[in-house]
């Protein structure tokens, strides 16, 4: 689907009820909150380039379409988490670039305090989970915080995202059993863009001709894919999965189909060597989501060219100052080793302060 | 005179009064509810409760457990009944990182009250696969708490500590242990109403003079005979201190009994490589050695998988004569 004109598929997504009662301003909205995913990204791969950041760096450039469309259809009861390609989701849900870039610089101001890095953000308090380093490993979780809400008898969904990658994994299957089995209102979302880090999908993984999605068919469970460069598709195709959720406490696979720009992570060496630069460039190039949704703007005259230099601006010098916020920040206190590790010794309970806990020196 | 149950009786009547305390208490693991539970600890509870406190899991040990991670996470305390504790294998990723570090790597704003309990011990010939018993390994993990209660008073006292505790505690019992009878008061007899026991508090199961047998689980039951045996025999009057809870520990009963003995054998029924004793015997060597008369010995398990021929397996496990012999060379 290429984003020279507008697609029939495209209107036909944007005539959904769940698109016909965007505003403008919504509208504007969640392309500001692409452009700011990628120029925090694009600001951190500087500073990850220029030592200032350790450890890895997973962008997530080219599918932010995908959490910000699907995070867009969210109420107080819907809960999200992903694995370690998660600074899209983070700043989706509402984290702000400071507390983001902050964690990647491994300071004291950070998200986790410095503690977690890129791969481990979290904002329990806007209903953000992880944030999860094992490929596959946040899948059971996602099934148990949507197990929590029906336990709780409260009226929302998990989105669990999960990548391409993470399908084969053992973990996935169990919980798709479980959720399945027990009807638990969990979304999982397959961001499918093509690699599991360097093994193409048809070198990875064995699947239906329909796709990877379904598999869910083996659990007889809804599935559905997604074309994830507009976000009108994303949100008219996840917007039916959460209310399977609210409403029939269902579970739900979607795959949406989208495509990283960069490499599996920074340190990647490949990632020009397992993808041919034609196959790159055709992407970044037709399939990028900014471009395709800003054109969808344009186009409806939503947006002006102006308007979009000055979201672009503007996302940009907020990733700047967040960076430099990140860099006046102290690194984390050494007392901070162990704070954070028991709930009842951070707590100073009566638990807490019974018996020794730690066995350093 | 006292009221005797079973420890499985006991650990029951904990989980019923927990279920009872608190909605928010769900009990899930394979056959715990319609089967009445593979070892019968949960009997009845089904029955009493109903589908949504007591779930019963699909043999799917991953699945489950990290989805009761997952659920604690937002404020719902999980007892998960791993069949064996051998199983806990099958879902190692969900329990070393996912229960142990997301509070760490989250700056301290998640936690996981989670409880993960079941069956860790051989001598019952089932094999290696079924015989494994990891409390070294868990409690190796920062964030995570092991208990090993020996006796129905404990078991009782030390789940429903565990149930309320706000950090995962992974709590290991005995098959062997499920039939033995104790002294647990009921309720009515308390002061307090119920029966607390905390984490990370040992206890002094005989005292003595001469030497200290420290041990945890089923291994407090053989060092129990094995101080009888020695002093009836030898006239050495060995103290036998039950950790109880091996993280948290309590390292000052630990000391105290040494200081007063100056001797120390450790008995667990785990592996000798980098086991619990191990862990022991070097504290007692850098905090007491002044006050030592004698090396710290330890007793394990043999250094091999469990074997399945009933009369060998038992020459693998620790046991009262190994104890005395072992006590005899130090005192």
């Amino acid at each position: 689907m290429a984003a020279k004109t507008k697609s029939k598929a495209t209107a036909e997504y944007s005539d959904a009820p769940i698109n016909q009662s965007l505003t403008d301003e919504d509208k504007i909205e969640m392309l500001r909150k692409m452009v700011r995913i990628r120029r925090f990204e694009q600001t951190s791969l500087k500073h990850y380039q220029g030592d200032k950041i350790g450890g890895f760096l997973h962008l997530y450039i080219g599918q932010e379409s995908v959490a910000v469309g699907s995070i867009s259809l969210l109420g107080d009861n819907d809960h999200v988490i992903t694995a370690y390609r998660d600074h899209g989701h983070a700043l989706s849900v509402g984290m702000n670039m400071n507390e983001c870039m902050a964690e990647l610089f491994g300071k004291a101001t950070g998200c986790s305090k410095g503690k977690g890095g890129s791969m481990h953000y979290f904002a329990p308090d806007k209903n953000y989970w992880g944030g999860h380093g094992i490929v596959g490993g946040q899948t059971p979780l996602g099934a148990g915080l949507a197990f929590a809400l029906k336990y709780k008898g409260l009226k929302g969904c998990c989105l669990c995202y999960l990548g391409d990658g993470a399908i084969n994994q053992g973990a996935f299957h169990e919980a798709l059993n479980l959720a399945a089995l027990w009807d638990l209102p969990v979304i999982y979302i397959i961001e499918n863009n093509g690699y599991s880090m360097g093994t193409s999908q048809a070198r990875s993984s064995a699947h239906p001709e329909e796709g990877l999605a379904a598999r869910a068919k083996g659990y007889n469970m809804a599935w559905n894919k997604i074309e994830g460069v507009s976000l009108y598709e994303i949100r008219a195709g996840v917007s039916e999965a959460v209310e399977r959720a609210h409403n029939e406490s269902k579970p739900t696979i979607i795959e949406i189909m989208t495509y990283r720009h960069k490499g599996h992570s920074v340190a990647d060496a490949n990632a020009e060597k397992y993808r041919t630069k034609e196959e790159i460039q055709r992407y970044i190039e037709e399939h990028d989501p900014i471009n395709f949704w800003k054109k969808t703007l344009l186009e409806e005259g939503v947006i002006t060219e102006d308007d979009y230099k000055k979201i672009n601006r503007e996302a940009g010098d907020e990733a700047n100052a967040a960076a430099e916020f990140a860099e006046k920040s102290p690194f984390p206190d050494e007392s901070e080793i162990f704070d954070d590790i028991y709930w009842e010794v951070d707590n100073n309970t009566e638990a807490g302060r019974t018996g020794r806990h730690f066995f350093h020196k | 005179m006292p009221r005797e149950i079973t420890y499985r009786e006991a650990l029951r009547e904990g989980l019923d009064e927990e279920l009872a305390h608190d909605e928010n208490v769900v009990i899930i693991g394979e056959e715990v509810a319609e089967y009445n539970g593979a070892y019968k600890v949960t009997e009845g509870l089904w029955k009493k409760w109903g589908d949504k406190r007591i779930i019963d899991a699909p043999i799917s040990e991953a699945g489950f457990i990290g989805m009761g991670i997952g659920a604690s996470m937002l404020g719902v305390r999980p007892v998960m009944e791993l069949m064996f504790y051998s199983f806990a294998y099958v879902a190692f990723d969900q329990m070393m990182n996912n229960a142990a570090t997301c509070r760490y790597m989250s700056g301290g704003l998640t936690n996981c009250p989670i409880v993960v309990r079941g069956p860790a011990n051989g001598g019952t010939n089932v094999g290696a696969t079924h015989s494994h018993t990891p409390e070294n390994i868990f409690a190796n993990m920062p964030g995570l708490k092991v208990v090993s209660p020996s006796d129905p008073y404990d078991v009782k006292g030390l789940i429903k500590s565990a149930i309320r505790d706000n950090d995962p505690v992974y709590f290991m019992e005995s098959t062997v242990l499920y039939g033995m009878s104790g002294e647990v008061p009921s309720n009515d007899e308390l002061d307090d109403g119920e029966l607390i026991i905390p984490l990370g508090k040992a206890k002094v199961k005989k005292e003595g003079t001469d030497i200290t047998l420290i041990a945890h689980g089923r291994a407090v039951v053989t060092s129990l005979l094995a101080a009888e045996i020695l002093a009836e025999k030898y006239d050495i009057n060995a103290e036998v201190l039950d950790l109880r809870s091996i993280r948290p520990l309590d390292e000052n009963a630990i000391m105290e009994s040494v200081r007063k003995t100056h001797r120390a054998i450790y008995i667990e029924e785990n592996k000798p490589f980098c086991g619990v004793g191990a862990q022991i015997s070097s504290m007692i060597m850098e905090q007491a050695f002044d006050d030592l008369d004698a090396p710290v010995l330890r007793i394990t398990s043999a250094d091999a998988p469990a074997f399945y021929s009933p009369p060998i397996e038992k020459l693998q496990l620790p046991t009262a004569e190994e104890i005395v012999e072992r006590a005899l060379t130090i005192c």
